[in-house]
């Protein structure tokens, strides 16, 4: 059982994952991302879960890392941070996975969301990258996905000086795909993950991987791995039964093969 | 936390706070700013209030910003007023705006400054007959703040603001209520008991859709027409959930006095 983790399965191939550490605006400690990074490798194997969504509480996504956790570990602690691997294998998830944002998503908090592919924000949700304030810069992806998602200046200007920014500043910028009312958050999420379980899984994994892979390729090379997906998807059942379903006027049923 | 610059108590669902600095007209001073700002926060975490009103002793309602707080003596370093404003004035407006409930404003006496806009930022204002406002900043080189560039024009036209922030001449009570600054002009002997009935009144009406209806009129000058359909339908999905909206549908079926909790 999760000590910081509470999973709940409220519809059809959909996993929602809150995180649950109060007394610390859920700080993501150690134990807190192993156990998340375990969660979603049982979800990955999962043949049933189609998408996850995480969230936090209405006060807090994540604030950041445990500082204290942090304070103790010296150049070798840190050399050899069990962390690390935790925050690969977070990064590393091949299905869906969607952000719930209400109230702070600070440091290892902001750096969670962009390993989302898509993230719903309450109009009250704050984003930033304080770790410039004690001296040390983002070390989980804070500083490049950062700037890929709202561009140089932005991203600067938010890991320079630590002050964090609006959910409507971060629509604005390419944080967040959609903002709501802080009490529906979650509510629309889940229809978002619900619509995604709904399509077909292999077709879903390949645009998912197309799309990340635009981030961090040429053109020419993403184009081909879009040509070589979309080929590759010619062999499945799914997609013959998506398109003739399309053409009867009903909907499809998908079967993952 | 023993309050020296406002009174403040709660009962019966209604939190009154009253600011209490009467010799100095209820100036803002740190110390007033931090006990309101304590004062705000209990309401914010009470369970118990449905509805705050704010009001204050003596004849007048609130002068602004206390001068004598402020070092402006020759040779004196230049104070930056866009720090006291970032610090205490703009969370108090914001936090009035934003608390989820109804907040009632008595405006007792003369409201000058800061003073005159704090109101503009409540939810429901009531005015004592000899009341006034004064945008008194353009008299000492200043702008109007705690809202009130943004609000004015928005509740009595831009011409009417422009006047009022760029004259500071005094605006009367019954002339605030005739350009529509403010809700009703009441005989300054009933105003207290005017604004208390207001209070307990809401305080037994279904509170958390009262506070749904101030967070949609809220945001609708920020929104597209399209925008503000959205979330129309976003807060009547939460209204419908609450517990009031079943009691009230309830015994208007049944023929009877609905009882609401205010969630």
């Amino acid at each position: 059982m999760p000590r910081y983790l509470h999973v709940q399965a409220p519809e059809q191939g959909v996993r929602l994952v809150i995180l649950q550490r109060p007394e610390a605006l859920n700080a993501l400690c150690t134990e807190l991302l192993a156990e998340l990074a375990s969660e979603l490798d049982a979800a990955e194997l999962d043949e049933q879960t189609r998408a996850v969504v995480i969230t936090g509480s209405r006060k807090a996504f994540a604030a950041g890392a445990d500082i204290g956790e942090m304070a103790e570990r010296d150049l070798v602690g840190i050399l050899n941070d069990p962390r690390v691997g935790h925050w690969q294998r977070i990064g590393a998830f091949s299905k869906p996975l969607i952000a719930a944002v209400n109230g702070y998503a600070l440091g290892g908090g902001c750096e969670l969301v962009m390993c989302a592919d898509i993230v719903i924000a309450g109009d009250d949700a704050r984003f930033g990258q304080p770790e410039i304030n004690l001296g040390i810069i983002p070390g989980a992806g804070g500083t490049q996905r950062l700037l890929r998602a709202v561009g140089k200046p932005l991203a600067m200007q938010m890991v320079l000086t630590g002050e964090a920014i609006s959910a409507r500043h971060a629509l604005q910028a390419g944080l967040v795909s959609e903002i709501t009312q802080p009490e529906l958050t979650v509510e629309r999420a889940l229809q978002v993950a619900r619509s995604i379980a709904a399509k077909a899984p292999l077709a879903v994994r390949l645009a998912k991987e197309a799309l990340l892979k635009a981030g961090d390729t040429d053109l020419a090379s993403g184009l081909r791995f879009e040509r070589h997906a979309f080929t590759l998807l010619a062999g499945t059942a799914d997609r013959n039964e998506g398109i003739r379903a399309f053409q009867e006027k009903r909907p499809a049923q998908f079967k993952g093969r | 936390m023993t309050f020296e610059h406002i009174l403040f108590s709660i009962e019966d669902g209604v939190a009154l706070l009253s600011l209490n600095r009467p010799e100095q007209l209820n100036s803002f001073n740190t110390k007033m700013h931090l006990e309101v700002r304590e004062a705000l926060k209990q309401v914010r975490h009470s369970d118990q209030v449905r509805v705050l009103l704010l009001t204050a002793e003596g004849r007048g309602f609130c002068a602004g910003q206390d001068l004598s707080d402020r070092n402006v003596a020759p040779g004196a370093e230049m104070p930056d007023l866009g720090e006291s404003i970032e610090r205490f004035y703009n969370p108090l407006v914001r936090t009035l705006r934003d608390l989820p409930l109804p907040v009632i404003c008595a405006v007792n006496g003369v409201a000058a400054g800061a003073g005159a806009n704090l109101p503009l930022a409540c939810d429901l204002v009531l005015a004592a007959r000899s009341a006034s406002f004064i945008q008194a900043f353009c008299k000492i080189g200043l702008v109007p703040d705690s809202g009130g560039t943004w609000l004015l024009p928005r509740l009595v036209g831009m011409a009417r603001a422009k006047a009022l922030a760029m004259l500071g001449e005094r605006l009367s009570a019954e002339q605030a209520e005739r350009w529509g600054l403010i809700h009703r002009v009441v005989d300054d002997a009933a105003l207290r008991d005017e604004a208390l009935a207001m209070a307990r009144h809401l305080a037994s009406q279904p509170t958390y859709g009262l506070a749904l209806i101030k967070r949609s009129l809220n945001a609708s000058f920020d929104n597209s027409f399209d925008q503000q359909l959205e979330l129309e339908r976003d807060l009547q999905r939460l209204a419908g959930r609450s517990e009031d909206y079943r009691e009230g549908v309830n015994a208007f079926m049944n023929k009877r006095t609905p009882e609401f909790k205010g969630r």
